[in-house]
């Protein structure tokens, strides 16, 4: 249906001729709008809903204080479904730990939350389909896990800040929202998702629209094909600074792949956008050392990396 | 006379909330200590993990996220 408003919209309002080069970007880029547009309208609702299900207290909860593996793996799943806000960090941080949740395990949430975030999952959906949204759900569970038993390993206690394991948590009265509330929430919460990414996605449909119809394919093959065996450690560095913006960089990866980046490259670089964000670093230095969030840094790069050398092999 | 608290380490949203807490107490007509609280000891010491959260008389009414003032009146009155 919105394939056919595109056409109509491009072909025949517009009586710009099909086939050619400007025909078919606009026609790209109006038929991705919509459809962006309107899932993440719809998405983003479903998603708040959920959410407001699973505040970090009831997180804290659940989580207890679980041991490793089992306790990376929870996390990990947690980290999906709870609402996260880098101004959130550092209470939900000492929360953690102070109900004795290993260092390791509360790392793997704090991976996990931002990296699974519902404004990267629309984009794929929407621009990769379904079966790419998933895959990248799965890598991200897998990198928190993997990187969290990592940190638990080094056993990095010492690098916490040391007024956090004097700190006590208070006794909160559960809060359960009306379903009324829940509605009102989820509403607020996506108005403010679109206000904050609309200009984003219409930069990066544009520039993906521009780059799919007038991007010479060898171009891209040469820089980010398989050819370059460098390619993901340079997407990863690129995306390392690239802040919470999926929203613009997702349209212009999936216009990249479309002209031959392979998908593991592709992932690489999508991760490395929102799993890793400076505003994020400096807020967590108030509760960890620099040595340890250097440590942080370095074993999500690599692991990204090693992400995406593995799917560039297997895809 | 109520006492509200605004607990958050001043985030956007933190301010938000407080102006609109501002905007509430100025509708209910009623008289109210409206204090910012950011040592996050004392946010801790509530069981608060998201913030901003707002406080009523020492009671946690919401956290997480940014209440609208006819909702804050509610508490207030």
């Amino acid at each position: 249906m919105i394939k056919q408003l595109a056409d109509l919209l491009v072909y025949q309002w517009m009586g710009i001729q099909s086939g050619t080069m400007l025909g078919d970007s606009l026609n790209f880029f109006f038929y991705d709008t919509m459809k962006i547009f309107l899932l993440l309208s719809v998405i983003i609702f479903g998603v708040a809903v959920i959410r407001s299900f699973f505040p970090p207290e009831r997180a804290r909860k659940l989580l207890g204080n679980r041991r490793e593996y089992v306790g990376n793996l929870l996390a990990s799943l947690l980290g999906i479904v709870t609402p996260f806000c880098s101004c959130s960090a550092v209470p939900m941080f000492i929360g953690f730990l102070e109900s004795g949740l290993p260092l390791g395990v509360t790392f793997s949430f704090l991976i996990s939350s931002p990296t699974v975030n519902e404004v990267a999952l629309v984009m794929l959906w929407g621009l990769f389909g379904w079966k790419i949204a998933l895959l990248y759900i799965g890598t991200g569970v897998t990198l928190a896990f993997f990187s969290g038993i990592v940190i638990g390993k080094l056993k990095l206690e010492s690098q916490v800040e040391d007024y956090v394991y004097r700190m006590k948590l208070g006794e909160m009265a559960a809060i359960e929202p009306t379903w009324r509330e829940r509605v009102e929430y989820a509403r607020d919460y996506t108005k403010d998702i679109l206000n904050r990414v609309w200009l984003f996605v219409l930069i990066g449909i544009g520039f993906g629209a521009w780059i799919h119809g007038y991007a010479p394919v060898d171009l891209v093959l040469k820089y980010a094909g398989r050819g370059n065996p460098f390619a993901v450690i340079v997407a990863v560095l690129i995306g390392i600074p690239l802040y919470s913006n999926a929203a613009g960089t997702i349209p212009i990866v999936q216009a990249l792949v479309e002209k031959g980046m392979p998908m593991g490259t592709a992932l690489a670089f999508m991760m490395s956008i929102v799993a890793i964000s400076t505003p994020e670093m400096i807020i967590l230095r108030k509760v960890i050392k620099p040595r340890l969030i250097a440590i942080f840094v370095g074993i999500v790069s690599v692991a990204i990396v090693l992400i995406g050398y593995l799917f560039n092999a297997v895809l | 006379m109520k006492k509200i608290e605004i607990l958050g380490m001043g985030c956007v949203n933190c301010n938000k909330l407080y102006q609109n807490v501002l905007a509430a107490v100025k509708m209910s007509g009623k008289e109210a200590e409206v204090t910012k609280v950011e040592d996050i000891q004392k946010i801790m010491a509530y069981g608060v993990m998201s913030t901003p959260a707002l406080v009523v008389d020492g009671v946690v009414k919401v956290a997480g996220k940014v209440p609208k003032p006819e909702q804050i009146k509610g508490w207030i009155e």
